[in-house]
């Protein structure tokens, strides 16, 4: 039990219950981060790690965070994936230095201690010392004193990990119905295009509010309008966990009678312009529907994502209370054609650092992070769609999603 | 494209070849740096291909690009969505060239390698290293004027600081 755990939390003077706004404090508040790092990302949630497909045979590694503890995953002999605390149980030193890799044991550079792929402790160097002088005792306990090891779940390809015995098995913790739109997007066996990532000048729950708030898609990300790839107007809605935890906001292209937009006179509108090159919005329907666009978290820190063919898993790791670090693996499917490919390399114009309808995603984070830092007493509101943690059928212009990631976060953090 | 040119010896430096070669690489990113974005995609021939790629996937062969234009119109498209569409904080870059070297030269033009890095400033001053890295060029000529027909930037780091919308 860490300090962090048992330690009182600041006072934030907020109303237990209450997600229909947020005190700023908690976006830059290093006794809150620490608290996070304990109760949510060592805590009761799942978080992600990798593909499967990523470290194919055994001895295949990969590392990667959880929140600020660095982690391997690694497939052993037995083909099974193991997740373990990349921190020798001697003096701390990561064991792994490299972002993948092929081993057949973990050697600790510092002073040379050896963990088989499993974590567990199977060699010392210099354990009977030099000439009978020196070396281990009798009271070491090598059996203590192996490489901490997260239970690992994989669904549809991805791996995830959890700290804490008491997360229910990942199909529960995400419910059937979210857990249903995980399974239509990663339908095939699935091949990484592609890694990059991008710091994010702010807290880490600034950005997943961002993808909770499907209300922010056609406003901020202008291009969506101006060239015409989503529109509020547009056919979808949102789905929220049971939990409130996990949400999923998804478009079809199914345009609804509304003229809305254009009485609102929606800053964004701007018929005029079009695209030079329309071959970047072409869309091969392949998920066996109509939906263009399905944004799916996963509590705290995973995002799945299908923007036309653009497929790709988020991965946000903080990086301190205000940075974050923003990983993208870009997917295709193992039975892409020459045509298919080429266009996933287009379509993911739109996404990622310099993506079209994502980068503003990059920036606006900081622009609350500047002023969360000024008057922490201050306090958001999140008054679309009501106060709750409802689904919205038909209409994305809800806030609905982005409370019930504040009911989580309360939930883990004991609030 | 290939971009290395595994076990052939790059040519004995032709003067004239190299200073023209250089120009076109200071034309370019002059225009760049002084937010001439319009002028930008008539350094490509029409179909021109123009592709930002981090170092990692491109060792690895992972095709995914963070930019990924192919001919004019994807090019003027990000500028008309960067001038029309995208939300950045205004900033400008400093590219420096470097390490200009032609690998070969023949009738389907020029192969050209370069290094380069880009210094952003912020509109409040913040000044930071954006990005390092090598260009990959195939050039050809077309009515007197030299054109890339192919442009690769190879980013060293995935790491993109807060979002990319000016190219490099």
């Amino acid at each position: 039990m860490d300090d962090a755990r048992t330690a009182p939390l600041p006072d934030l003077a907020w109303r237990p219950g209450d997600v229909s706004g947020v005190p700023y404090r908690v976006y830059t508040d290093p006794a809150i981060y620490a608290h996070e790092q304990a109760r949510i990302f060592r805590g009761p949630t799942w978080n992600f790690l990798c593909l499967e497909t990523e470290i194919p045979a055994p001895g295949d590694y990969k590392t990667t965070f959880i929140g600020d503890t660095p982690v391997i995953a690694v497939r052993d002999a037995n083909g099974t994936i193991n997740a373990l605390v990349n921190r020798c149980a001697h003096k701390g030193s990561l064991v792994c230095y490299k972002p993948f890799g092929n081993v057949a044991e973990f050697n600790c550079v510092y002073h040379n201690w050896v963990y088989d792929l499993r974590g567990r402790l199977t060699g010392v160097a210099f354990r009977r010392g030099v000439g009978g002088k020196g070396g281990l005792t009798e009271a070491f306990d090598q059996d203590a004193h192996g490489l901490e090891a997260l239970r690992v779940a994989t669904y549809r390809g991805l791996v995830l990990a959890t700290f804490d015995a008491g997360t229910p098995a990942f199909p529960d913790y995400i419910g059937a119905e979210l857990l249903g739109s995980i399974d239509r997007v990663l339908i095939k066996p699935l091949k990484v295009l592609g890694y990059h990532s991008q710091i994010l000048p702010n807290n880490w729950k600034l950005y997943v509010e961002n993808n909770k708030d499907s209300y922010h898609a056609s406003l901020l990300h202008v291009f969506h309008n101006t060239f015409g790839v989503v529109r509020p107007t547009m056919g979808g809605g949102i789905r929220i966990s049971e939990s409130g935890w996990h949400h999923l906001s998804y478009t079809e292209r199914v345009p609804i009678a509304d003229d809305e937009i254009g009485r609102e006179k929606v800053r964004s509108l701007k018929d005029q312009y079009q695209l030079d090159d329309p071959s970047l919005m072409e869309h091969r329907l392949e998920l066996g529907d109509t939906v263009t666009n399905s944004i799916q978290t996963v509590f705290p820190t995973l995002v799945v994502q299908q923007i036309l063919n653009a497929l790709a898993v988020r991965q946000l790791v903080p990086k301190g209370v205000d940075r974050s670090e923003l990983i993208w693996t870009v997917l295709g499917f193992e039975d892409d054609d020459t045509a298919m490919l080429e266009l996933r390399l287009k379509v993911n114009n739109l996404v990622g650092p310099a993506g079209f309808v994502s980068m503003e995603d990059g920036c606006v984070g900081g622009f609350i992070q500047e002023t969360a830092k000024a008057d922490g007493r201050a306090r958001t509101v999140l008054p679309m769609g009501g106060s709750g943690i409802e689904p919205s059928q038909g209409s994305r212009v809800t806030e609905a999603a982005v409370r019930g990631f504040w009911k989580g976060w309360r939930d883990c953090m004991g609030l | 494209m290939d971009t290395a040119v595994r076990g052939a010896r790059p040519p004995v430096p032709d003067p004239v070849l190299q200073t023209r070669i250089e120009a076109l690489l200071a034309d370019y990113v002059h225009c760049i740096d002084d937010d001439r974005l319009e002028d930008w995609p008539a350094f490509f021939t029409a179909a021109g291909r123009y592709h930002v790629v981090t170092r990692e996937n491109h060792e690895r062969k992972l095709p995914v690009a963070l930019i990924y234009c192919d001919g004019r119109g994807m090019l003027r498209d990000r500028i008309s969505a960067l001038r029309n569409a995208n939300i950045f904080e205004p900033h400008v870059y400093c590219h420096t060239v470097s390490a200009v070297r032609v690998l070969a030269a023949g009738a389907d033009g020029f192969r050209a390698r370069s290094n380069f890095s880009v210094v952003r400033t912020m509109a409040d001053g913040e000044i930071m290293p954006f990005a390092n890295g090598r260009m990959f060029d195939h050039i050809v000529e077309e009515a007197g004027t030299l054109l890339f027909a192919e442009r690769t930037v190879v980013l060293d780091s995935r790491r993109i600081d807060t979002l990319l919308v000016i190219p490099f």
